[in-house]
């Protein structure tokens, strides 16, 4: 286990570390408490936790600026609390109900949120690549110096939607930052047994885009390259990835059996997750202190019964509005 | 004759394993169909039983392992292609329509492409706009392939092995909804035809078409019909290409009402060519215009109320035929 | 003290079977602790906890199965966590995911067209169904003066008189809708497929004689003497009410052909072909003619004489026909060869009554003579029962005070 090490634009101050340490601590506390809610059929659909890869979402969110856009997967509830759309609306969302960031309609595998940019929220694999480069050759052709951070997993690296993007992105030369959540296991199947050439960076490489590996695990390593991924596409326009290698805690979605991993590969893993890392060392370095822990914890507990309160006394969209927003309505709609 | 207690699930799984039994060129491969049990538990312990050379993990990569299906059928084996959804064949569907569906008519029947692709697809589960559609319509669109709906444990169990026989390509949607009906199936359930539709349940004064998920709303609603003294006679379609049309007109001259049901979106679907041919064929024969219940044309929502509110259900499948009825 | 409960751990998951317990009775927990392993379709799965307390009494023995929601341990001193605020689905209702959002009933369907008491549609066109006109087209019905029962109002073929396939007779109030008059292409049309259908189907034989119509004409004269001109009698009421009572002594040819069937009709409901000016002919029927008096049924023939080339038909008059009698009366000529109606199966033609030289006890004398004529279905009768029929009308009109 390496410590996080100073990164090329560091920050590492004991509040730069609190703020890490509350956006990871967010993340985990929503989804705890969206699993319960499943359990109790508050929430429904597929639930697919981040628990264990918040570093990634949290690492790379420090890197961007509000008029970059994100693009992101189903498994994208720490992309939107870090992102900044508040926890209600997410919950919310989550329950169904029309306060949600989708107006309920999408549920955990559908968040957008125009305010910040954030383009869901996809549920096809692979299907975010090619919306990302599109975006990113809108700010290429109206000259814009914004960035496009596209996340997916490295089961998405197996789907050709993958190849041609990532193709396209460095053939057009077009400002998008490719984010490979890799945490092992595309669903069941173990990355070997998914993937010949097991490097996911390697392929970026094989398009001529600057590529590298991260340990997704380490928050601070992850900001690290972030940062520097993200200044060197937004200075020269040019695609980067970053292989930010991860792991899923639980399982897949809610209903699996995980019959596919062994439970001591799970419970070694634990041992390296993000928070328990980030909070061993800095208490260990006395950058903070229990109380400081403490304080966070009721922090989040309270934003997290919030969300819940919000989204229980959230509404549900009429019926009568079901055909709303199928096509572009108002002032938008073509005639 | 014995009977046993099963599911759609085991009976499709049963299929599935006979199939490899009986026949050493049918093998499995799909997304998750080995390790993980596959996505809808239907292929649990087949790894285990055949070895990863026959129940073959994929990729995430649905048009390479589509095609590869299709490749491997060309080339002497009988591959079932499990496509997780049908939302993510939309990724296969240059395969099986550039390459499945064309290969016999444009080699001019030098090849044949004996390849079975099975796939979930229908709402129900609250799995939003990409998990949720049901676009077997589309699939029925297509020259060269035949598409099934299985609707019931007999179907489920039965169809399967048909489908390899067949020396073009099969299509097999599996309502997600039915996995988990359970009910009881001749210890010695077999093969059954996939060609011809099917009347689930008698009755004189309208014809319910349907298929699939749809078939047990469907029945339902005959039921309550029932309760009304309309005698509704309700049509498994089974078979959604090539259509059974005899079976429908035949029905349809008896009632002289239809109202098809499908939860596919309205313009442009099966139901919609349901009603064209009814009225091709049968236009004397009506007394009401041919009705429709299909899904709302808007992405699945989230939400279970919208959700409901967007496919088919059994009052307006009731409403449906009251109105045929002038009632 | 509260309950902890099957988890719901995906929307298709109905129940599980526990298979093992990781805690004992009494054992404190922490939220997340893992307490039980659960078989599910999908395998087996660790359950966890989402709360702080002890473990109470297990509420299950590991191998049992229970639906989701249902509770399967006492979890003590809690803290007033919110409980779940609706009662757990049961098993029945696990089936279809039992979420707390309002139910809310299916779509609207679109709206119904609005009943129209014409049975007219937006373009003012009959609304009536497909299977209807048909019906209507080979029953010769007008559609016109149908009551719809369909949708929006629409005539279905059940509106349509005889639809039924029981033996045409009265079917309840007869329709008095009224009409905005005779559409002369749709009658042509009717005509046409009538006639063609007759003459496709109906294997016609055809029978002739000659009737003396002294006696009749005679009778006539004095019945008339003492009658306004708008009471008097005609000559056609006489042969009207002689091949009623005829056709009711040879009931092979009074009746229908049905369905590759002869059902003879056990009233005489006599079609009486009018034409109408402009052209078409219509053939109301004279309901029970063998019945009526003359005066009765001169009375019946005039007011649906009227009432025919007025355009108000009655559906049922054009429906209820047993047979029918064709008169050309006295602008027409000596003999006509009718063609059968279908599904009757029989049709007596009159030619026009003239005087003709005549042998009387070997003497030629002018006397008033009618052409009768029988076009009947050979599927239902034969020449020698149709012979019979005309010699049984001759011999009543030489007894018209008897009809």
């Amino acid at each position: 286990m390496t410590e996080p090490r100073q990164s090329p634009h560091p920050r590492v101050s004991r509040e730069h570390v609190l703020h890490l340490l509350t956006q990871m601590i967010r993340i985990r506390r929503f989804e705890e408490k969206c699993a319960e809610l499943y359990t109790q059929e508050k929430i429904r659909g597929f639930l697919h936790l981040y628990i264990g890869e918040e570093a990634v979402a949290t690492g790379v969110m420090e890197a961007v600026e509000p008029d970059d856009a994100i693009v992101a997967t189903y498994r994208e509830h720490g992309h939107a609390i870090v992102r900044g759309i508040p926890m209600t609306k997410i919950m919310a969302e989550m329950y169904g109900k029309q306060e949600g960031c989708s107006r309920g309609r999408g549920g955990s595998m559908h968040i957008f949120d125009a305010e910040t940019r954030f383009y869901g929220g996809n549920a096809i694999v692979g299907g975010g690549l090619p919306l990302a480069i599109g975006l990113a050759l809108a700010d290429k052709m109206q000259k814009r110096s914004r960035v496009t951070v596209c996340f997916f997993g490295e089961g998405a690296a197996a789907e050709g939607e993958f190849h041609e993007s990532l193709n396209l992105a460095a053939l057009w030369k077009l400002p998008v930052l490719f984010v490979c959540e890799n945490n092992r296991y595309a669903m069941g199947t173990a990355l070997d047994r998914s993937e010949s050439e097991t490097d996911i960076h390697k392929k970026a490489a094989s398009y001529r885009i600057e590529a590298r590996a991260v340990d997704g695990m380490n928050v601070v390593d992850v900001e690290a390259a972030a940062r520097e991924a993200v200044a060197a596409v937004r200075e020269s326009g040019a695609p980067r990835f970053l292989e930010c290698r991860t792991y899923r805690f639980r399982a897949h979605s809610m209903f699996d059996a995980q019959l596919y991993r062994d439970k001591a590969e799970v419970e070694a893993m634990r041992e390296q997750g993000p928070i328990k890392r980030l909070t061993e060392w800095a208490t260990g370095t006395h950058f903070i202190h229990d109380d400081d822990l403490e304080r966070i914890e009721a922090q989040v507990a309270r934003e997290v019964d919030d969300a819940v309160a919000f989204a229980e006394a959230g509404t549900w969209e009429p019926i009568q509005d079901l055909t709303r927003d199928v096509m572009a309505e108002g002032p938008e709609a073509v005639q | 004759m014995s009977e046993t207690e099963t599911t759609y699930r085991e009976a499709v799984r049963a299929a599935i394993r006979e199939a490899m039994l009986q026949d050493e060129r049918v093998f499995l491969m799909g997304e998750d169909v080995g390790a993980y049990g596959g996505c809808y538990a239907v292929s649990m312990g087949l790894l285990e039983e055949f070895g990863e050379e026959r129940i073959r993990d994929t990729p995430l990569s649905e048009s390479a392992f589509t095609g590869a299906g299709i490749g491997a059928a060309m080339g002497g084996m009988r591959p079932i292609v499990e496509v997780m959804t049908v939302n993510f064949s939309l990724l296969a569907l240059d395969q099986i329509m550039n390459t499945a569906a064309t290969i016999r008519h444009m080699s001019g029947g030098q090849f044949g492409v004996p390849v079975v692709i099975r796939m979930a697809t229908g709402a129900g589960k609250q799995l939003a706009a990409q998990h949720s559609h049901s676009l077997e319509g589309w699939f029925a669109h297509i020259p060269g392939i035949r598409v099934l709906a299985p609707a019931t444990l007999e179907d489920a169990r039965g169809m399967l092995w048909t489908a390899l026989q067949d020396p073009d390509p099969v299509l097999i949607f599996e309502n997600a909804l039915l996995y988990n009906m359970k009910g009881k199936l001749a210890a010695d359930a077999g093969p059954v035809d996939i060609g011809n539709a099917a009347v689930r349940r008698e009755g004189d004064q309208v014809t319910l078409i349907t298929y699939g998920g749809s078939l047990h709303k469907t029945l339902q609603a005959a039921e309550d019909l029932a309760e009304q003294d309309i005698a509704a006679e309700v049509i498994d379609l089974r078979t959604l290409r090539p259509l059974d049309d005899a079976t429908i007109m035949a029905s349809v001259r008896k009632t002289r009402r239809a109202v098809i049901v499908d939860e596919g979106w309205r313009s442009g679907s099966l139901s919609a060519e349901i009603s064209a041919r009814i009225t091709e064929q049968a236009f004397w024969d009506l007394d009401a215009p041919v009705g429709r219940v299909c899904s709302v044309e808007v992405p699945i929502p989230y939400p279970k109320h919208l959700e409901d509110a967007a496919i088919p259900q059994v009052p307006g499948i009731v409403q449906a035929a009251r109105e045929t009825l002038g009632r | 003290m509260g309950l902890f409960k099957m988890p719901s751990l995906g929307s298709d998951m109905e129940d599980g079977t526990l298979v093992e317990w990781l805690v004992a009775e009494g054992q404190p927990m922490k939220r997340g602790d893992i307490i039980a392993v659960v078989e599910t379709q999908k395998g087996a799965i660790e359950i966890e906890i989402f709360e702080a307390g002890t473990i109470g009494r297990l509420l299950l023995q590991e191998g049992e199965t229970v639906p989701v929601g249902a509770p399967m341990a006492e979890i003590v001193g809690l803290d007033d966590e919110p409980v779940p605020a609706a009662a757990p689905p049961s098993a029945s209702a696990s089936a279809a995911p039992a979420q707390k959002a309002p139910r809310p009933g299916p779509v609207a369907p679109p709206a119904k067209p609005t009943p129209s008491p014409h049975a007219e549609g937006p373009s003012g066109r009959i609304l009536a169904s497909p299977a209807a006109r048909r019906l209507a087209t080979e029953k010769n019905v007008d559609l016109a003066g149908l009551k719809g029962s369909g949708p929006g109002g629409a005539i279905v073929s059940a509106d349509v008189p005889g639809a039924a396939e029981a033996a045409p007779g009265p079917k309840g109030q007869p329709r008095q809708q009224a009409r905005r008059g005779l559409d002369m292409g749709e009658m042509r049309k009717a005509i046409a497929a009538a006639m063609a259908r007759s003459k496709r189907e109906i294997p016609h034989y055809y029978l002739q004689h000659t009737i003396d119509l002294e006696a009749a004409t005679s009778w006539l004269a004095a019945a008339n003497a003492e009658r306004a001109p708008t009471e008097r009698l005609l000559l056609a009421a006489l042969l009207l009410k002689a091949s009623a009572l005829a056709l009711k002594q040879y009931p092979e040819l009074n009746g229908h052909y049905i369905e590759g069937e002869y059902r003879p009709a056990k009233a005489v409901h006599l079609g009486v072909g009018i034409a109408i000016r402009g052209g078409g002919l219509i053939a109301p029927a004279i309901r029970d003619a063998d019945t009526l008096s003359i005066d009765t049924l001169m009375a019946a023939l005039r007011d649906a004489t009227q009432r025919m080339r007025a355009g108000r038909v009655r559906s049922s008059e054009l429906t209820d026909s047993t047979a029918t009698v064709s008169s050309l009366g006295e602008r027409g000529v000596e003999g006509l060869w009718g063609v059968i109606y279908p599904p009757q199966v029989a049709l007596i033609g009159f030619g026009k009554a003239v005087l003709r030289p005549a042998v009387i006890e070997d003497r030629v004398e002018p006397r008033m003579q009618v052409q009768v004529s029988l076009a009947a279905d050979h599927r239902a009768s034969d020449g020698h029962r149709g012979a019979l029929l005309l010699n049984a009308i001759d011999k009543l009109l030489q007894t018209p005070e008897t009809l």
